[in-house]
């Protein structure tokens, strides 16, 4: 287990960024502590043990791909059933998973089958947004909406309340721009500032969606092109977390009241940004791929802008 | 001797076919079609001039899929997964530039001439 308690005030350092790109996971289990969401070490009982008697956890997972057998796990579908086993194994079931895409590799039904039987059979109430990888079919999204676009707008943004928390999740993977990054587009901007009209300043708001809303590394697109016109509409809440997915890798930031974070994949893990001609999947050395399918957690404090961190990785016990 | 000789005639008539055969304009012709590697999340090349008439083949040699789209949305792959190929004859002539419509920031451009 690796610990990064930072200190100081102004947020994660560089080191501490580079130190949690080398991971790689499966999950993250996110508890709800006096209105702010603190992530739990999804695997360690100890740490789930510290879910506190007033609350409620939930539970991210991404990037599943199944459908995806090429070298770097020729097993995606493996790897999500380990997964799920070490969710079901959780002392505290969470109240609700998210999924922030790439639930599937190509958008096959039959891929997107495969996934439903193994994260549907958690028994968890689930909120999909979907991946590039879920858009793909010959319809160009019918595919992921038919199944998950129920009580959704748009292309399968949605909102929900939670025991005082505001949930948004946003979909950044369609109409995508020659040159650009994720969009989200001027119609779910403004279904955002309607939907977040009546939510209090005092709520907490956690938004997420498959590509990074803050530019992580544009050169190989993580990034979404008018993510900033969405965050500008959250400056007003007192605690805001935006989960993301899509680069299989933990990267986080804290940027005045918004925390971001990023999930691993179940599936493969990416490159740090810049280390490999392109962000493809990276093959490791056999019996190195669990080690690398870790899980993280990273502790919000109100009114702090540091983040506890603590990296962990399947390979451990 | 003889047998040879009617051999040798078979095999000139053959050549003289598939010479005939290769002549013959369709897309087949070599001088008509290129190719665009997809490796590594770009286009090579990434900037290609061809005559009009010509079929660019379009491969993608990732172990992610990728996706053809014309700028101009002239032309759309469907999702091409590793070792899958999309063909399209450009019959215009001008310049057609195209991104990757899962990874945007991948373009290439298609310029046709007369």
């Amino acid at each position: 287990m690796t610990s990064h308690d930072d200190s100081d005030d102004n947020g994660i350092t560089r080191r501490h960024a580079l130190e949690c790109m080398i991971w790689a996971g499966t999950g993250v289990l996110w508890t709800i502590s006096a209105g702010v969401p603190v992530s739990l070490n999804m695997l360690g009982e100890a740490r789930a043990a510290q879910v506190p008697s007033k609350g409620f956890t939930f539970l991210q997972i991404s990037d599943s791909h199944i459908g995806f057998d090429k070298a770097a796990n020729p097993h995606a579908i493996d790897t999500l059933k380990e997964a799920m086993a070490k969710i079901h194994a959780l002392p505290v079931k969470p109240s609700f998973m998210i999924h922030t895409g790439d639930i599937t590799h190509l958008s096959r039904a039959d891929q997107f089958d495969a996934a439903d039987q193994l994260i549907g059979r958690a028994g968890f109430d689930v909120h999909y947004v979907p991946g590039e990888h879920d858009v793909i079919d010959e319809g160009n999204g019918r595919a992921y909406l038919d199944r998950y676009g129920k009580n959704t707008k748009g292309e399968g943004w949605f909102s929900f309340d939670q025991e005082g928390v505001h949930f948004v999740g946003l979909v950044n993977v369609v109409n995508l721009k020659a040159g650009g990054l994720g969009n989200l587009g001027a119609e779910q901007l403004a279904w955002l500032a309607d939907d977040l009209k009546a939510v209090r300043n005092s709520t907490p708001v956690v938004v997420f969606a498959h590509i990074p809303l803050w530019a992580i590394y544009p050169e190989w697109g993580w990034g979404t092109d008018d993510a900033a016109q969405a965050l500008a509409m959250l400056k007003r809440f007192g605690s805001v977390t935006v989960l993301n997915g899509h680069i299989h890798q933990i990267m986080q930031k804290v940027e005045g009241n918004i925390t971001f974070h990023t999930a691993r994949s179940t599936a493969f893990p990416q490159p740090a940004p810049g280390t490999a001609p392109s962000p493809g999947p990276m093959t490791v050395p056999p019996g190195q791929l669990r080690s690398l399918l870790g899980i993280t957690d990273v502790a919000v404090k109100r009114g702090k802008a540091n983040l506890a961190i603590i990296d962990s990785t399947l390979a451990e016990k | 001797m003889l047998r040879k000789q009617v051999t040798r005639r078979q095999l000139a008539a053959f050549c003289a076919a598939l010479g005939l055969a290769l002549a013959l304009p369709g897309p087949l012709r070599a001088e008509d079609a290129a190719r665009v590697k997809i490796d590594n999340f770009a286009f090579t090349p990434q900037d290609l001039t061809v005559k009009v008439g010509t079929t660019v083949t379009f491969e993608n040699d990732d172990d992610i899929p990728h996706l053809v789209v014309a700028t101009d949305n002239s032309f759309r792959s469907k999702a091409l997964d590793t070792g899958d190929t999309y063909a399209f004859t450009f019959t215009k002539p001008g310049e057609f530039p195209y991104f990757c419509g899962l990874h945007p920031h991948m373009q290439g451009k298609v310029t046709v001439t007369q």
